[in-house]
């Protein structure tokens, strides 16, 4: 349990002038679901983007899956880009392409060898496991609601199996059901898979339902990582009126309700 | 990851049964050989997974389809590849990877079909795109205050300003080709004194205004659609609409005022360089010197050739405009859709550009103008 996957040290990131992180360090272990959270602009997507590649740092040091990220060349990055799997935001898919085409794309560039009937069936299971109707997968990205285009966009991510998922916002626009049933088949995926995920969410309930630790990005740095329990007895003024808040409140009491019904 | 990612095993089992054992990792990297190997297996079948420590998805799916598709036995799987197991066979509804498609000679027909229904669909929105911007021009008319000045000047100084460079090359160049094809053509009549008339009247009555008006729908035409169309697939222009400001207004008639102002404009700067371009031509290759080159121009380019020019050029700007806003509004769905309308901006204003441009040459003759 305790293996680090991603180890950031002393990050900085800047945009001109403005400087996004400074000094920043995180520890994702394995197995664990991992959420960030953050104020609007406190750099949650940066850092996300950082880790993965997409934004090169000004200094600091980001080791994944035990590889160092930075200056890396692409054809050793390719190693571990094929171990991880990313949900964007906006799902991010490409819009040329069917929902099934789109979940083929990475066993596509990664195992050329996959004979095409076989590959249409993993897309098919990839689909249905991410919570889509099975005719979604000859729809284009623009036939889709929203919320169905997270699910795509996740069933993508999970394309290769990886052992660890990026998740930006996942659950950010879908309905209370629709975001329930996404946070339970992100836990159970987490069980069966191994995975490890790092979470950016603005969701107290996914906070408080699926995730082991939470991550607080606040002043260009994680200002304390661990369980909602060990974060609500620090003394921070953001967290306490992140977590004690009406809505965090409201969150805190419906997970506790939950769990009696069980 | 484990190491070892031996290959299954098989051979008879008590019962008689083809018993295949996998041992390793059974994830998608061994997904190709493992699926080759159990179709190899006749039935029955019995698949002995107790020597797997990784199993993914993918393995876990090649498992259950020789489950359901040829009733093998699976044993010695592990709580949590039993649970895997269950999770694929819970989420086994087949999908389709592309949309239906029906047999090609129908295809055929309903292609042909759809492409009759969208060229009329094509027309009728152009007409209504048309009728659109009238209204909205009138409503400038009648409100002169919703005229959005900035906007205009802003489309001005794209469509116009920074072609100058590219259009002042584009003709020069023209203007040295029209001259040294012309002088040797005409030096074997001894007529070399003609590349004059040809520089002089060719540039303005034709080529200056032809391929200004090929530069501007290549460069604001194309530019036109793709932004148009951007905006259209971000919801910038449904914003605007529930804003209560109308794309038409602060989008099209700024654009469409740019090109129809800026292509005389540009059109009479290309024919001075065009001619410039003769001009320096027969200087050096002719030795006819610049003063008497003037003044030949003056006396062989009547001045009806200097309207053809201009009037021509702001309906070839309209005709550019037109096809590339309206182009850009027709966007809808995803980002091909955008290169696909910018490409038949392109190619529709230039074809009805050059279709004009005969009309053009046809209707001036016969009013004498020739």
């Amino acid at each position: 349990m305790s293996e680090t996957i991603i180890a950031i040290r002393g990050l900085r990131n800047s945009f001109g002038d403005q400087v996004v992180h400074e000094g920043l360090d995180l520890e994702v272990r394995r197995g664990e679901i991992l959420g960030v959270v953050g104020g609007s602009g406190t750099g949650k997507s940066v850092l996300m983007r950082s880790i993965i590649g997409l934004q090169v740092p000004d200094e600091g040091e980001i080791a994944v899956l035990g590889e160092n990220m930075i200056g890396r060349e692409e054809d050793e990055a390719k190693n571990i880009r094929r171990r991880w799997g990313i949900l964007f935001q906006n799902g991010a898919l490409f819009s040329t392409l069917t929902v099934a085409e789109n979940v083929e794309v990475p066993i596509r560039e990664y195992f050329p060898f996959i004979k095409p009937p076989l590959l249409d069936e993993i897309a098919g299971y990839k689909i249905a496991m991410s919570g889509l109707p099975a005719d979604a997968g000859p729809k284009y990205p623009s036939e889709l609601s929203g919320g169905m285009r997270k699910r795509a966009g996740l069933a993508r991510a999970l394309a290769l199996d990886p052992e660890l998922l990026f998740l930006d916002e996942p659950t950010a626009g879908l309905d209370p059901i629709g975001a329930a049933a996404f946070d339970e088949l992100i836990e159970n995926l987490k069980q069966r898979l191994e995975l490890t995920v790092f979470l950016i969410t603005h969701d107290l309930d996914t906070l408080h339902a699926i995730c082991d630790r939470v991550a607080v990005l606040s002043d260009k740095k994680v200002v304390a990582v661990g369980t909602i329990d060990e974060l609500l007895a620090l003394d921070h003024p953001w967290i306490q009126e992140y977590f004690n808040g009406p809505r965090g409140r409201a969150a805190a009491g419906g997970v506790q309700e939950g769990h009696r019904g069980h | 990851m484990g190491a070892e990612t031996s290959h299954g095993g098989e051979g008879p089992g008590p019962s008689g049964a083809n018993i295949y054992r996998i041992s390793g990792a059974l994830t998608i990297t061994r997904a190709g050989s493992t699926e080759r190997e159990l179709a190899a297996l006749p039935d029955p079948l019995t698949v002995d997974l107790s020597g797997v420590h990784k199993m993914d998805t993918v393995g876990a799916w090649l498992i259950h389809r020789a489950v359901r598709d040829r009733g093998a036995t699976v044993v010695g799987a592990s709580a949590d590849g039993q649970q895997l197991l269950e999770q694929v066979a819970e989420a086994d509804h087949p999908t389709r990877t592309y949309p239906e498609q029906s047999n090609s000679a129908s295809r055929a027909l309903a292609e042909l079909g759809e492409w009759t229904v969208d060229a009329g669909r094509t027309l009728v929105g152009l007409l209504g795109f048309l009728g659109a911007m009238i209204v909205a021009i009138g409503a400038i008319i009648r409100s002169p205050r919703r005229f959005r000045l900035n906007a205009v000047v802003q489309r001005f100084d794209l469509v116009g300003v920074r072609a100058l460079g590219i259009i002042g090359l584009m003709t020069f160049l023209i203007g040295i080709v029209i001259g040294q094809q012309g002088a040797v053509q005409l030096a074997s009549f001894g007529a070399e004194v003609y590349t004059i008339n040809l520089i002089g009247r060719l540039s303005v009555r034709e080529l200056a205004t032809l391929m200004t008006a090929i530069m501007v729908a290549g460069r604001s035409g194309s530019a036109f659609a793709a932004q148009l169309g951007t905006m259209k697939i971000t919801e910038e222009i449904d914003a605007m609409r529930t804003i209560g400001v109308s794309p038409v207004e602060a989008l099209v008639i700024p654009r469409m005022l740019a090109a129809v102002i800026m292509m005389p404009l540009l059109s009479f700067y290309a024919m001075i360089m065009s001619i410039l371009g003769g001009g320096i031509y027969v200087w050096i290759d002719l030795g006819i010197p610049p003063g008497t080159f003037i003044q030949r121009i003056r006396e062989v380019v009547p001045i009806t050739d200097l309207w053809v020019g201009l009037i021509k050029a702001p309906v070839f700007g309209f005709i550019i405009a037109l096809a590339g806003c309206f182009q850009g509004m027709q966007v809808k769905g995803n980002s091909e859709e955008v290169g696909i309308r910018t490409t038949a901006a392109v190619v529709q204003a230039i074809f009805l550009v050059i279709v004009l441009d005969a009309v053009f040459a046809v209707f001036f003759s016969s009013v004498g103008w020739a």
